[in-house]
């Protein structure tokens, strides 16, 4: 394929990359398998209880590497889930049930409490959710103190025994691996599908993510779900290997050892979490003397980590990453691809602010702003700082409430303060300063702004069937093309916080063509731009709108604005102070003396 | 038992409220929550039964260095845990450096002083009931801090100083306001405020590493109902805090009174985010 029709991913490269992903895996998997014929049940135990831990790490992985939330009482989880189990088998509450029954209730037990621990993550500051894991675990224990009836208190009461084919011994010991294994297959695949992809855009780029489309609370609901479920089943299994549980068994530290496993792991991989478990449960093992100090020094460890490598191992392993980039990189935009990227029918409708009125305070921000913006069109917005323009662009992409008149998409009136529902209106947009996801690819990064295009589930994407692997397909198509529309598609693989300012800004069109906007609202695209830019910028616009797009354009460069617009509203203290074509607005007496200068 | 429940109640909220005023002094001087609010109210008790109990210091001399160690332990996690973060204040790694920092004292403790819960000396032989120490002492300990927080805040320079950082530390900045040593003298003062928490409430809550993780979640319910940085809404909310919870451990057991603890938290913070007393969000974009 030559270079100007050519946007796909080399193929060959990425199977590469994948096998060359896969290899630890298949020797983690190949010893896993091979660890019984040591036949020595010491390191089978141990074994075990790595495993035990992975499957709750592994879901609080989702919860913490990928989606940044900072869930510091899972253990409670584990502890629920146990004495659910625990309790079950034994029949202390109802009649007694089938040890593989009393695991699946566990499950369910923890996906529940994951849902309750997790609801003030959905809205509020991440200390709030720190606390109210916290919280949660303090709790748990308490009332496994305290339900005597129930979980024995303090005495305890002895664990569930699986009987055939997972019954003590071996048998256990393979039902842990298959379950570990079932986990990381299922967390690996959740990473790379749109899902995971929107929760590292949650955890580094929320209001982006917003503005493509991800609806955060449902995304979390059911990550947590998933993650508490893990939680659980690994508290069942737990109850099941310590063969006796009491309170004691489930101390606040157990939660730091996940929790830095996970940190050690780096965020934002699976494999190295999933080493950073492994180490931290064989360690202990080797270090007896210390065995009192062992909290002692993974809190240590933790405050090291985040001094001195917030990255984690992963960060410190990504080579490809630290292979120097080409210095001087030209971004060369090539338009004429852009009519595969955008689809000519979703365009075609007008966007209408009708008698838009918003204060703060006492300072009215827009006064009474009316606004037309046609499809096939570039509408400039200018006027001095303070004028309203960045206040109209967030009224219209719904991060602020009009106080009064409305923001109309043809016949629809948008709803006010949901600006995660612009998407589905086809309402694209950049940000002054670039919204990127620091930690992702270049590629991830745009793929995100296809997130609602998107039409497998949640359990579609942890089972990887079909549907799945069709929208990857489709969105990863999709992202390359848009990326080459804006001439990044070189850098496709290149982690996003390596690129230059500009090239974040004709990144963050790309992400934004993903949509295949009816309206695509540009801050400012050109600020930070070397004038050769500008000018591939200004034809980039051009020629996005000419294929039916609606484009509002916020920009300070006069000249880029009267080259490329085809109407052009002035705002000065959050009112219209003229509009028309741009050569009406250059010789327009007012204008020239508020705001362009003589 | 209506006395026990009020008298029991309104201590142990003294407690969870003087926990609760730490958090906020520390998060007004730099929008910090620390974790080391519960471990400060562990070791006022366990250092208080040491000084006191084990060496046999004078109940005066005693409190006078817990405070110290306190006030120490203050400027320690500013240095160590909260400066080095603070430019990345959006990534919330002070949780984690908080945390760690707590863990490692109180593992420190668990190690050293032992993890069994040990008595804490009578220091003023009066009682038994209301006049009982362990039900004044936290009690007058959160009036004279809310008075003395009050008067610093309100009648001296250096107390406003804290108030300009508080309400705007770029502005305090560019002012002139020598930010850090504000933020130390802050990060000092939560540290005598938490262990004179521990301290006083040690005779009921005992000299024990565990009470940090309980400190810690049940001093945070009365900063999440009365607002973050509110020390007025902190003082209701723990002494209303303490009463709830002890009225419901009273009348329908502990497994309730945790739950339900747990249960308003969480609605409360669902519902009224910024607390039951004002406050408002950012501009995001």
């Amino acid at each position: 394929m030559t270079d100007a029709t050519a946007p796909a991913p080399p193929a060959r490269a990425l199977s590469l990359a994948r096998i060359e992903g896969a290899l630890p895996w298949i020797a983690l998997g190949l010893v896993g398998l091979l660890l019984p014929l040591l036949d020595d049940s010491y390191i089978g135990v141990i074994a075990q209880r790595a495993y035990i831990y992975w499957i709750l790490s592994a879901g609080l992985n989702l919860v913490v590497g990928y989606a940044g939330q900072i869930a510091i009482g899972w253990v409670s989880m584990l502890t629920l889930g146990a004495y659910t189990t625990a309790a079950l088998t034994a029949g202390t509450a109802t009649p007694a049930w089938h040890p593989y029954l009393a695991l699946v209730a566990g499950g369910a037990v923890g996906a529940l409490a994951g849902v309750v621990v997790g609801l003030p993550a959905l809205r509020l500051r991440t200390f709030y959710f720190a606390m109210t894991t916290l919280g949660f675990a303090t709790i748990v224990t308490q009332v496994a103190l305290a339900w005597k009836d129930v979980t024995g208190g303090g005495v305890g009461t002895p664990g569930p025994v699986f009987p055939w084919p997972f019954d003590p011994g071996w048998g256990f010991y393979y039902f842990c691996f298959i379950l570990a294994a079932l986990a990381t297959w299922m967390t690996a695949n959740l990473a790379a599908s749109r899902f995971g992809r929107a929760l590292v855009a949650i955890r580094d780029a929320e209001v982006a993510a917003e503005a493509s489309g991800v609806a955060k609370p449902r995304l979390l609901i059911a990550v947590f779900l998933f993650a508490g479920a893990l939680g659980g089943v690994a508290g069942g299994l737990f109850a099941s290997l310590q063969s006796y549980i009491t309170p004691d068994a489930f101390t606040f530290e157990m939660s730091v050892l996940f929790f830095i496993a996970i940190l050690i792991g780096g965020r934002g991989s699976i494999l190295g979490p999933a080493l950073g478990t492994i180490v931290l449960t064989v360690l202990p093992e080797f270090a007896a003397p210390l065995v009192q100090w062992s909290t002692f020094l993974y809190a240590a460890l933790l405050l090291l980590i985040v001094l001195i490598i917030p990255g984690g191992i992963a960060d410190l392993l990504d080579y490809k990453n630290r292979r120097p980039l080409e210095r001087h990189r030209e971004i060369v935009p090539q338009p004429e691809l852009l009519a595969r990227v955008l689809d000519r029918r979703t365009g075609g409708e007008v966007l209408s602010l009708s008698d838009v009125e918003l204060s703060f305070g006492g300072v009215r921000a827009i006064a009474g702003l009316d606004l037309e913006i046609r499809p096939g069109e570039v509408h400039g917005l200018i006027g001095p700082n303070g004028s309203g323009k960045t206040t109209t662009l967030n009224v219209i992409s719904g991060y602020y409430a009009p106080e009064a008149g409305q923001v109309r998409l043809g016949d629809a009136v948008l709803p006010p303060r949901a600006p995660h529902l612009r998407a589905d209106y086809r309402i694209a947009r950049t940000f002054q300063t670039p919204r990127l996801i620091g930690g992702a690819s270049v590629l991830d990064n745009v793929m995100i702004g296809g997130t609602i295009d998107g039409e497998g589930s949640f359990a579609e994407s942890l089972l990887t069937l079909p549907r799945h692997r069709r929208d990857e397909k489709r969105l990863r198509e999709a992202a390359m093309l848009a990326l080459a529309v804006v001439g990044l598609d070189q850098l496709a693989a290149v982690r996003a916080d390596r690129l230059q300012h500009s090239e974040l800004r004709f990144m963050e069109i790309a992400r934004a063509l993903m949509l295949r906007p009816a309206c695509l609202m540009l801050d400012e695209p050109a600020a930070g731009l070397s004038a050769d830019e500008i000018r591939r910028l200004g034809a980039l616009i051009v020629a996005i709108s000419r294929e039916g797009t609606a484009v509002l354009l916020v920009e300070h460069h006069a000249d880029l604005i009267f080259d490329i617009c085809d109407r052009v509203t002035v705002l000065n203290l959050g009112k219209v102070l003229a509009a028309g074509t741009p050569a009406e607005i250059r010789s327009h007496r007012e204008v020239v003396s508020a705001y362009l200068g003589a | 038992m209506f006395a026990s429940i009020v008298s029991y109640g309104l201590a142990v909220g003294a407690v969870y409220a003087l926990i609760g005023i730490t958090y906020n002094v520390m998060f007004s001087a730099s929008r910090v929550f620390s974790f080391t609010a519960g471990m400060l109210g562990m070791l006022g008790g366990v250092l208080g039964a040491l000084f006191i109990g084990k060496l046999g210091l004078p109940a005066i001399v005693g409190l006078v260095l817990v405070l110290a160690c306190g006030a120490v332990l203050g400027l320690v996690t500013e240095l160590v845990t909260v400066r080095p973060v603070l430019k990345s204040i959006e990534q919330h790694l002070y949780v984690l450096s908080t945390l760690a920092f707590a863990l490692m004292v109180q593992q420190f403790v668990a190690v050293e002083w032992g993890t069994e819960a040990q008595p804490f000396p009578r220091l003023i032989a009066i009682g038994p009931g209301w006049l009982d120490q362990q039900f004044w002492l936290p009690m007058l300990a959160c009036a004279v801090t809310i008075v003395g927080l009050e008067l610093l805040y309100r009648k001296t320079l250096i107390g406003r100083a804290f108030l300009a950082i508080a309400e705007d530390s770029y502005a305090a900045r560019a002012l002139g306001l020598p930010e850090t040593q504000l933020r130390m003298a802050s990060f000092a003062l939560a540290g005598v405020i938490g262990t004179l928490a521990g301290f006083t409430g040690a005779e009921m809550l005992l000299a024990f590493f565990g009470n940090q993780s309980i400190l810690n979640f049940y001093g945070f319910v009365p900063v999440a109902l009365g607002g973050m940085g509110s020390n007025r809404g902190a003082v209701v909310g723990g002494l209303a805090l303490g009463l709830f919870q002890q009225a419901a451990n009273f009348l329908v057991g502990g497994i309730f009174a945790a739950v339900a603890v747990f249960a308003v938290f969480i609605i409360v913070l669902l519902l009224r985010p910024e607390g039951l007393a004002g406050g408002s969000a950012a501009r995001r974009v």
